[in-house]
Order: C-alpha cells, then sequence, then structure tokens
C-alpha cells in the first residue's frame, strides 16, 4: 500500500526562518506519493506544524520550493488541526457541510454525503448536535469527517489525537486506517508518539529541534495493521528503532 | 434543567428537586419584596414626617397623578419609546456598517475611526447645540443626538468580534480558498455575533440617554413632545408628583429596552454560546 503511486507532493530543499531569526525548518527534502501514509515525528519545537502548515500553502518558504506533480495544490485539500477547530453555532452536520458549502454547493444537495461523511466516523446519530454537546473525541471526529467530505486526494493531520486518551487514541487509529483504505488517500500525520507513528505509516520521517530539520526517513513494512501487528515482536523492534533514532537526534540537538 | 413530569425516585433527589423550584420562585420573589419595601420605606418616610407633596409625594399620589394625567403621559412615553427605538436601530446600523467598513478596508479605518472617537469622547451636551444650529427637523435632531451617544458601543464591540475569530478557523477558510465574502458571512459575522450583542445592551440604555438629553436641549413642545420635556414642564410648573410619575415611565422604558435586548441575546445565543447556557448538572 506504500510508495508505489506516483509523486504528490514533493518539498525541495524547503527552509523557513521566522522574523529572519528563528530557524523553523531547514533544507527539508520530502516526497510523498500516493496513497502514502507519512508521519512527521519529533520532540515539540521541530517544525512539524511549520511544514505542514507550508504544504497547506498557508505561508510562504524562505527558500526551497514545494513541487506539485500533479498540478497546482489541491483546493480540497483535507486538513485536521490538533484543535477540533468546529464553528461553535452550526451543528454537527452543517461543520461537516462547510468545505462543500464555500464551493458553493447548497446543504440539501449534498447532506447525502455529509452523512456519509458522519457514519464513516461513527457519528450518523449526532448530525443535529452543537459542538459544546460532544465529548473531545466526537468532537475530533467530527473534524476528521469535514476533512474527508471532500474525498481529497491529501490529508494533512496535526497532531490530531494529541489530547486524547490512549483507548479513543487507538479506536480513532483503527477508524483512521479504515476510512483510508475506503477513500484511497494519501495522509501526513503530524505525531509526538513513537507508537502511534509506527502503527500508522508506511513511512516516518524523524525530525530534530534547533534547527528544525529531517534526521532520518524509517520505511515501516507491515502488511496489516491490527491488534495482531500491534502486538508483534516485528512492532516492539521498530518502535525501539525509531525511538532510538529519535534519541539519536534529541541528543545531537 | 428540571422536568416536571420527572418522578423523583429518592430523598435526595426530591430534596433537590425542592431546592430548586425553591430557587425559581425565590429569583422573583426577592427583587419584588425588595421594590414592595422600598416603596413602603417611602410611603413610611413621607407619612411619619409629613412631607409637604411640592417637597416628596407620596407614592400613592404618584400613582394618583399617573393616572390623571395618563392621557398626555402616555403619549409621552410613546414618543419616548418610538424615538428610543429608532435611536437603536439606527445605531445598530452605523455601528455594524462602520465596523464591517473598517474591518474590510484599512485605510478607511484610518480615515474614520479618529472622527467616531471625537464623537464619542465629546460630551453630546457640548455637541447638541451645534447640531441644533444646522438640523432643522425636530426628529432628525433627537435621533442624531441619540446615535452619536449610541453607536460607539456596537462599533467598537463589533469590530473587535469581527477581528478575534479562531485562528485555525481562518486558515481553514483559507484553506478551501474561501472568498473574502465568504469568510465574512460564515465566520467572521456569526463569531462576532455575541459581542455585537454585548454591545447592543450597553447602546439600549445609551440610546434612551440621547434621546432624553436631547430633548432637554431641543425641548419639543406639543403632542409630539416626550417624556424629558414633561418633566421639564412639570417642574416649572411645581408639579412634583407629576415629575415623578414622568421619571418612573422613563424608567420604565429603559427596563423594557433593557428586557428586549436580553431576550433577543438569549434567543440568537442559547444554543451555542457559553454565555447563555445553562449546564446541565
Ligand atoms: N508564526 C511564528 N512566528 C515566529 N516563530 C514561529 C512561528 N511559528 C513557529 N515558530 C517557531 O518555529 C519553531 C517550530 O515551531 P512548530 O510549531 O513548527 O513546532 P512543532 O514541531 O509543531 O512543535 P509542537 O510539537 O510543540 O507543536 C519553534 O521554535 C517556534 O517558536
Ligand atoms: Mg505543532
Amino acid at each position: 500500500m506504500s510508495g508505489e503511486g506516483a509523486a504528490v507532493l514533493q518539498m525541495q530543499g524547503v527552509t523557513k526562518v521566522f522574523n529572519g531569526q528563528v530557524m523553523a525548518l531547514q533544507a527539508m527534502n520530502l516526497t510523498v506519493n500516493e496513497g502514502d501514509f507519512i508521519s512527521l515525528l519529533g520532540p515539540s519545537g521541530c517544525g512539524k506544524s511549520t511544514a505542514l502548515r507550508l504544504m497547506a500553502g498557508l505561508m510562504p518558504p524562505t527558500q526551497g520550493r514545494i513541487l506539485w506533480p500533479g498540478g497546482q495544490r489541491p483546493g480540497d485539500l483535507g486538513v485536521v488541526f490538533q484543535e477540533p477547530t468546529l464553528m461553535p453555532w452550526a451543528t454537527v452536520e452543517k461543520n461537516v457541510w462547510l468545505p462543500l458549502r464555500l464551493r458553493g454547493e447548497s446543504f440539501a444537495s449534498v447532506k447525502d454525503r455529509v452523512h456519509e461523511a458522519l457514519a464513516l466516523v461513527g457519528l450518523d446519530g449526532f448530525a443535529a448536535a452543537y459542538p459544546r454537546e460532544l465529548s473531545g473525541g466526537m468532537k475530533m471526529r467530527v473534524s476528521i469527517a469535514r476533512a474527508m467530505v471532500t474525498r481529497p486526494r491529501l490529508i494533512l493531520m496535526d497532531e490530531p489525537f494529541a489530547a486524547l486518551d490512549e483507548i479513543t487514541r487507538q479506536k480513532l487509529n483503527d477508524d483512521l486506517l479504515a476510512m483510508k483504505a475506503q477513500i484511497g488517500c494519501t495522509v501526513i500525520f503530524v505525531t509526538h508518539s513513537v507508537f502511534e507513528s509506527v502503527f500508522l505509516s508506511d513511512r516516518i520521517v524523524v525530525m530534530a529541534a534547533r534547527p528544525g530539520r529531517v534526521v532520518q526517513e524509517i520505511a515501516v513494512p507491515a502488511a496489516t495493521r491490527d491488534l495482531a501487528f500491534r502486538t508483534s515482536a516485528e512492532y516492539a523492534a521498530l518502535t525501539r528503532d525509531v525511538s532510538g533514532a529519535l534519541g539519536h537526534a534529541m541528543e545531537a540537538a | 434543567m428540571v422536568l416536571e413530569t420527572a418522578t423523583p425516585v429518592d430523598s435526595d433527589e426530591l430534596a433537590r428537586a425542592q431546592i430548586a423550584r425553591r430557587d425559581r420562585i425565590m429569583r422573583w420573589l426577592i427583587p419584588a419584596l425588595a421594590v414592595v419595601a422600598s416603596i413602603g420605606a417611602w410611603a413610611l418616610y413621607v407619612w411619619a414626617y409629613d412631607i409637604p407633596h411640592y417637597q416628596l409625594p407620596s407614592p400613592a399620589r404618584v400613582a394618583n397623578q399617573l393616572l390623571v394625567d395618563w392621557q398626555m403621559l402616555g403619549v409621552a412615553l410613546w414618543v419616548t419609546l418610538k424615538i428610543t427605538a429608532m435611536a437603536l436601530g439606527v445605531a445598530v446600523l452605523g455601528g455594524v456598517g462602520l465596523a464591517i467598513l473598517f474591518n474590510q478596508s484599512s485605510t478607511a479605518e484610518r480615515i474614520f475611526l479618529p472622527y467616531a472617537v471625537i464623537l464619542q469622547v465629546t460630551p453630546l451636551i457640548a455637541l447638541a447645540p451645534l447640531i441644533f444650529l444646522y438640523v432643522e427637523a425636530p426628529l432628525a435632531r433627537v435621533l442624531i443626538c441619540a446615535w452619536i451617544v449610541a453607536f460607539f458601543p456596537i462599533l467598537s464591540n463589533t469590530t473587535l468580534g469581527l477581528k478575534s475569530t479562531d485562528h485555525n478557523l481562518t486558515d481553514l477558510f483559507q484553506i478551501y480558498r474561501a472568498s473574502r465574502w465568504q469568510r465574512l458571512i460564515h465566520l467572521q459575522l456569526p463569531w462576532a455575533l455575541p459581542y455585537f450583542l454585548g454591545g447592543l445592551r450597553i447602546a439600549g440604555g445609551l440610546s434612551l440617554v440621547g434621546a432624553i438629553v436631547a430633548e432637554y436641549v431641543v425641548g419639543i413642545s406639543g403632542t409630539s413632545s416626550g417624556l424629558a420635556f414633561r418633566i421639564l414642564e412639570a417642574s416649572y410648573r411645581l408639579n412634583v408628583p407629576r415629575m415623578f410619575a414622568a421619571m418612573i415611565l422613563v424608567a420604565v422604558v429603559g427596563v423594557l429596552i433593557y428586557a428586549a435586548t436580553s431576550a433577543l441575546s438569549w434567543a440568537l445565543l442559547h444554543k451555542w454560546h457559553e454565555s447563555a447556557i445553562r449546564r446541565e448538572r
């Protein structure tokens, strides 16, 4: 499932300097292929969010280039932030409608798609609820449904599950992989968690701070992602490798 | 919220239901008792010290005057209510309109904001004679006065609301290539709504102040005169009970406007905004 597709995104020597002095990201190279699940893993302040924001086109790089071999940056890019980032005045279904609404689609014409996206995250019963009536994990799932509703080719996620407990997180990890399989999209996933990155990704990009940079790319060759994988010796070995690489990066900093 | 039909299952729940019921009654009873008590104290004071009615009339005398003068005072009440509501309407249009303009164009903000501030910080009493010099129509005079004091809280609150949208939501709108107009309609205006409503409550009271002050200065006589003019007129005639009666009606207008803006605020926010939500416990 990994790395066989065509390149959708290439970062070539991308550097970001804030205020002329803070080097948030130094000469980052990354090629993302169609269908990849890539994790950006690293300590706080290593430029993970900066990398994601650059990819999303929310700011320009100071140096280097971001290329979209398939054309320009897709307009239907799905994004999930660390916080649920919902509109508190709108019901769950109206929140999920937003990306389609901004394209000029009326609610009636896309209602089925909205409810399909909600079913995907297991929230079809909560379409009429307001965000304040939901738990933290449920809000996060609404945010994911909103990112999925356009059936985007590429989804960017910035530590979406960081604030959740381990049990909910594992459940959402499973759901995320199922959704990815169903939609067939490419995912770039920022995380602090070694375990999460190993469980989810085809490739882990290990980063170090001050200045933020990529220190290693680790491939995760796994046929299935399930409980068996999570409890396998292979999984344990991989987490050890990744932890080692991360520790190395921290020492070098 | 406590459902009326819910049958309490144990003594704890029964006790809690009782406390909730008592709390609901007390919410009305305590302020009502306070009003009755203060009117009683007033009546007692006038009676005990034998205060002449041209100094301080008794509550009964004021009530009686209100009935006797109802023809005239009722009309004045209606006039003042109408002018205040119109002034508030104009203040909302002007305040929200300017806030949107300033938000969309920083050039417009740089040009016009200083004047908005000058209008706000200059006392109305100082401005009013000038306005009367240049504006002929009595209604327009009063409206301009009321607008000047009332629009600023709406402008500044709405401006703050339009500016303080959540950063991630703003980014999301950019990622989805929303137009400026879409961002305004679907993000900034809903975000600014609670701020606007906060400003509206303040502006409601101020538009009454503006309407009363303007009438004091311009003094419209005849059938189109409001409560302020009736108070002035009664004071020239040393009709103190009528002054009190008119003053009470002014307070009634203020309370009505406050209640209306509060009700509007609740209607628009109670489904989603923290300020209007009663937590389930
Ligand atoms: N808008 C900004 N202005 C100035 N400096 C910034 C800005 N955004 C990020 N930085 C700096 O860039 C560096 C990288 O920040 P970034 O948010 O990308 O880190 P991160 O890896 O996402 O960290 P975390 O895991 O804590 O979210 C930090 O040192 C931060 O101080
Ligand atoms: Mg971050």
